[in-house]
């Protein structure tokens, strides 16, 4: 089990190196949907049905936009990296931010033991204690989502809302009718 | 050590970020920064042996209780993810529309950009 999701992990990281680093962008845009796959399969061994299902979704539709933005006439494939000197001092400062970063780890407890466990007044124990009793959902991550927290789930709808307007509005090919064309209509000064 | 690989996924995310000139490869890498970081919420709720935060009429309350995961980190990783979709859609429309005005995706080529 342990020794899965370890695997499992390492697969996404050779995925994830394997699109940084190769060539080919249509190839790239297939290995980070690997990685997509993967964070699913992981989801399911965790015990997160409900977290495994909607990524399948999003990773196709994130697929279906890449392969839309990398298909084109003549695109041009390059390589290599920034400068030089720029690729060292961002490798020394990846390094010890990883070097320092792992160390948070130490406070964490080990894999397998929630954190809820150490916290006593935990809000997560209320939504397991309470949650069939005040909204009436069985499942406890949909009761979360929405009724503990459905101001969020609100929230969350009107980023998405407002982040796909947005892309319309930025990949649409004429903004508005130009002043010199003869207007059909009255309803336009 | 699984938080440990799980930053390392993370890690590899940001190296694209900053060393990569292609602006695709850098979405792709903010997509690989973002799945990092939801699998590692998830594994911070996930209990040895668990099972699935969801009620059923066979088992006794109290022994749920004892064994279910962390529904909270669950809940909100769901809506990070929706996010992100929306994040995601909304980085490649600029590209998209990066390439029609400069017919590249080279960053270093787009140099209107700079200030």
């Amino acid at each position: 089990m342990l020794e899965f999701i370890g695997l499992l992990l390492l697969f996404m990281v050779i995925a994830a190196i394997v699109a940084i680093e190769t060539r080919d962008l249509l190839a790239a845009v297939i290995s980070v949907t690997a990685v997509g796959f993967g964070v699913i399969i992981a989801f399911f061994y965790m015990r997160a049905p409900d977290v495994a299902i909607v990524p399948i979704v999003v990773e196709v539709l994130i697929l279906i936009i890449l392969i839309r933005a990398t298909l084109r006439v003549g695109l041009r494939t390059f390589i290599g990296n920034r400068d030089f000197f720029g690729m060292m001092v961002t490798m020394a400062m990846l390094a010890v931010i990883f070097l320092a970063g792992i160390r948070v780890f130490d406070d964490f407890p080990p894999f397998g033991h929630p954190v809820m466990q150490r916290i006593a007044d935990a809000p997560t124990r209320l939504y397991i204690a309470n949650g069939l009793k005040e909204t009436g959902a069985a499942n406890i991550v949909t009761a979360v989502l929405l009724d503990y927290r459905a101001y969020d789930t609100l929230g969350e709808a009107t980023v998405l809302f407002t982040a796909i307007m947005g892309a319309i509005a930025v990949i649409r090919k004429k903004a508005r009718k130009k002043p010199t064309e003869p207007e059909v209509g009255e309803w336009e000064e | 050590m699984l938080y440990a690989l799980c930053f390392l996924l993370f890690m590899v995310g940001l190296y694209g970020v900053l060393v990569k000139r292609n602006l695709i490869k850098i979405i792709i890498s903010l997509i690989i920064m973002e799945s990092a970081v939801n699998v590692f919420i998830v594994m911070i709720g996930y209990r040895k042996n668990g099972i699935a935060p969801i009620l059923n009429k066979t088992m006794e309350h109290q022994e749920f209780i004892r064994r279910t995961v962390d529904p909270l980190p669950q809940a909100l990783v769901l809506t990070a993810i929706v996010i992100g979709l929306g994040v995601t859609a909304m980085t490649i429309a600029i590209a998209m529309r990066l390439y029609e005005r400069y017919g590249t995706y080279d960053i270093q080529e787009i140099k209107r950009l700079k200030g």
